[in-house]
């Protein structure tokens, strides 16, 4: 059996960074697994300027930060594990790691390893309408990483359901790659992403259809794929207005109804955990360490409820800071005011109207906490 | 109507947020117009001048505000803006034009001297525009900054130009 | 109609990307080396990937990142390959899957 010091599930940005901070607190052994063919999780079909604090890389394409973050983990001997997934665990913090081999194979591989960070990520959500399995219908992430990863197109006319940062943000790459976006639909009475993202939609003449939803999705298009979207009305009760359809020509409709949390790993691991409606679903209890009820074991980023990039990447920062510390590479005092100092930016990126929400979830996740188990 | 119903800025939000311009400002010269009214974390747009005219300050969800008589419409900000929300807007280009920057991230991107049709923030066309610069330098890092010249009475209206 | 983007403000242009011929039923189409298989196909508007066991609908892309199987093709005579996360390989031989795929035993 393999021994490692620290083990991380997910290379995205909490996956790195909680890397890269273990590191540069001065532990020796981290290794990074991911179940993708490249690291850096959805960083790098973030091909738009990040928000966030000048101190921090705002400003900066979500790409090029992944790009910056991998060579850093890189440069400071980091290892990598790529088509690797981390199967389970079992007692003692012993992982079972289907690992990818050059050749394209998988070889089971058990490692027991001191300290555990999950940061496996989250999965977009589904919507179910008439027509929904259609060839054509798919998720915004999905059309998002053919575009802006693999540069082909999905389709040429988009009908987007969802006005989140997502919608928004994936409608106005779609028309960047050359497509074009009939409309966006989104059933809530207001645009749920930013305003800036609206108005980019706005500025190129694309309606967006607030209180509505895809009433039916025809798939009479070659081999059976989408043709035409009837969008429809609704009421403040979510129920469909008859008489207020609207028809739509269209080859590809993409679903940006929000995220949830993959807490696979977390729930096969007898951690606690809370239902959190704003971050999605089920999510693990925490402390301000990032460490679980299971100790030795630590969360980060959108497996502990969603939120955005730079939160994550925060976040994978503190459970770094909190394995080295854990493993005595760096004093508690020092972790103590390392992690005061992220946990600053993690409150600012938790204000204002759009931030408070998840301000008030995290509060409410970490007030669930009852503390990590005897080991 | 507010930009969360509709998705596109009005005026009257625009004075809410304290981000509108002087009529005084307005006829010394370009100026930085910031259209960001919701208080989300982000500030390099503050970082980005380096004259000090745009205010965000602590807490980072402060709205932006311009300071006129520092601000020199140099549009450094405007590429450095992630919402794309910045213009910077001439009302004294010519007697009978004004000019309007704006950051246009579409392909084909405008060439100088080409006509192209002028948007307002619905995009519904407003007027012809000619395109008098177009800017990508390194520094803007790959969100080009297209000037185009406007009769004046567009000025406050005109954000961008239908995409090709 | 070709859909590969080809020019981007961002993501600039293609630079000579290493062309290879895989076989899709039958038929030799264009792909670039080690790109996702499932890309290949979209260039040339391919969008269904596999008829579903029960009701024999068509399905194709729509997580995209390896996850819904969606996109589960015969890839070489193996069925069930995830299209969207295995690499187009010169003289590739991918057929759109019915059902299982004749994995009729993997129940």
């Amino acid at each position: 059996m393999l021994n490692k010091q620290l083990l991380i599930v997910g290379a995205g940005p909490a996956g790195l960074a909680a890397s890269i901070e273990a590191k540069k607190a001065g532990v020796k052994d981290v290794l990074v697994v991911d179940i993708n063919m490249k690291p850096g999780g959805q960083l790098f079909k973030q091909i738009h300027k990040f928000f966030g604090s000048s101190a921090h890389r705002a400003g900066v394409r979500g790409m090029d930060t992944g790009a910056a973050m991998l060579k850093e983990a890189e440069e400071l001997g980091v290892e990598i594990w790529l088509n690797t997934a981390c199967v389970g665990f079992f007692d003692e913090r012993v992982a079972c790691i289907e690992k990818g081999m050059p050749d394209g194979s998988k070889q089971i591989v058990y490692m027991k390893a001191e300290k555990i960070i999950i940061a496996t990520g989250g999965q977009e959500n589904v919507v179910r309408f008439k027509g929904w399995t259609t060839p054509g219908v798919m998720g915004a992430g999905a059309a998002q990483t053919m575009i802006n990863v693999n540069k082909v197109k999905p389709g040429n006319k988009i009908v987007m359901l969802g006005t989140g940062n997502v919608g928004l943000i994936v409608s106005y790459q779609l028309m960047q790659a050359g497509c074009d976006v009939v409309c966006l639909v989104e059933a809530a009475p207001g645009i749920g992403g930013y305003g800036v993202h609206a108005s980019k939609i706005s500025r190129a003449g694309v309606p967006i259809y607030t209180k509505h939803t895809i009433k039916e999705v025809k798939g009479n298009g070659p081999n059976g794929r989408v043709s035409e979207v009837t969008i429809v009305e609704i009421d403040p009760k979510f129920q469909h207005i008859e008489g207020t359809e609207k028809t739509f020509e269209a080859d590809t409709v993409t679903l940006a109804a929000g995220l949830k949390p993959v807490s696979d790993l977390v729930r096969l691991q007898d951690i606690e955990l809370v239902f959190n409606g704003p971050f999605g679903g089920w999510v693990p209890t925490h402390n301000e360490k990032m460490e679980t009820t299971c100790p030795g074991i630590y969360v980060a980023g959108d497996t502990t409820g969603v939120e955005e990039a730079n939160t994550a990447l925060e976040e994978g920062r503190v459970a770094g800071v909190s394995a080295a510390e854990a493993l005595g590479a760096i004093s508690a005092a020092d972790a103590e005011a390392w992690r005061a100092e992220i946990w600053t930016r993690l409150d600012g990126l938790r204000m204002g109207p759009f931030g408070e929400k998840r301000a008030i979830a995290k509060k409410e996740v970490m007030d669930a906490f009852p503390g990590v188990a005897e080991a | 109507m507010s930009i969360k119903e509709v998705g596109y800025i009005s005026h009257q939000e625009l004075i809410d947020a304290k981000q509108d311009i002087s009529a005084a400002r307005y006829a010394k010269g370009p100026v930085a117009v910031v259209e960001c009214v919701q208080q989300i974390p982000c500030n390099p747009c503050e970082a980005a001048c380096k004259f000090g005219a745009i205010k965000i300050g602590e807490p980072i969800t402060n709205l932006p505000k311009i300071q006129e008589d520092n601000c020199t419409g140099c549009g450094v900000c405007v590429a450095q803006c992630p919402g794309l929300a910045i213009f910077i807007v001439n009302k004294t280009y010519s007697d009978t034009e004004a000019t309007v920057a704006f950051p246009y991230e579409y392909t084909p991107v405008p060439k100088e001297g080409e006509e192209w049709e002028a948007v307002n923030r619905k995009g519904e066309y407003q007027c012809q525009a000619k395109i008098v610069k177009v800017m990508n330098p390194k520094a803007f890092d790959r969100t080009p900054v297209v000037t185009v010249a406007i009769p004046k009475e567009f000025a406050d209206e005109v954000r961008s130009v239908k995409r090709k | 109609m070709c859909m590969r983007v080809t020019d981007h403000v961002i993501l600039g242009q293609d630079v000579d990307p290493k062309m290879i011929e895989i076989t899709v039923d039958g038929q030799k189409i264009p792909a670039k080396e080690g790109e996702p298989i499932l890309a290949a196909l979209l260039a040339q508007e391919i969008m269904v990937n596999r008829y579903t066991v029960k009701r024999n609908e068509p399905r194709g892309l729509f997580c995209g990142i390896g996850q819904c199987t969606d996109c589960a093709m015969i890839v070489d005579g193996r069925a069930n390959v995830r299209t969207c996360i295995t690499p187009a390989v010169e003289g590739m031989i991918v057929e759109t899957q019915y059902g299982y795929g004749g994995a009729d035993d993997v129940k």
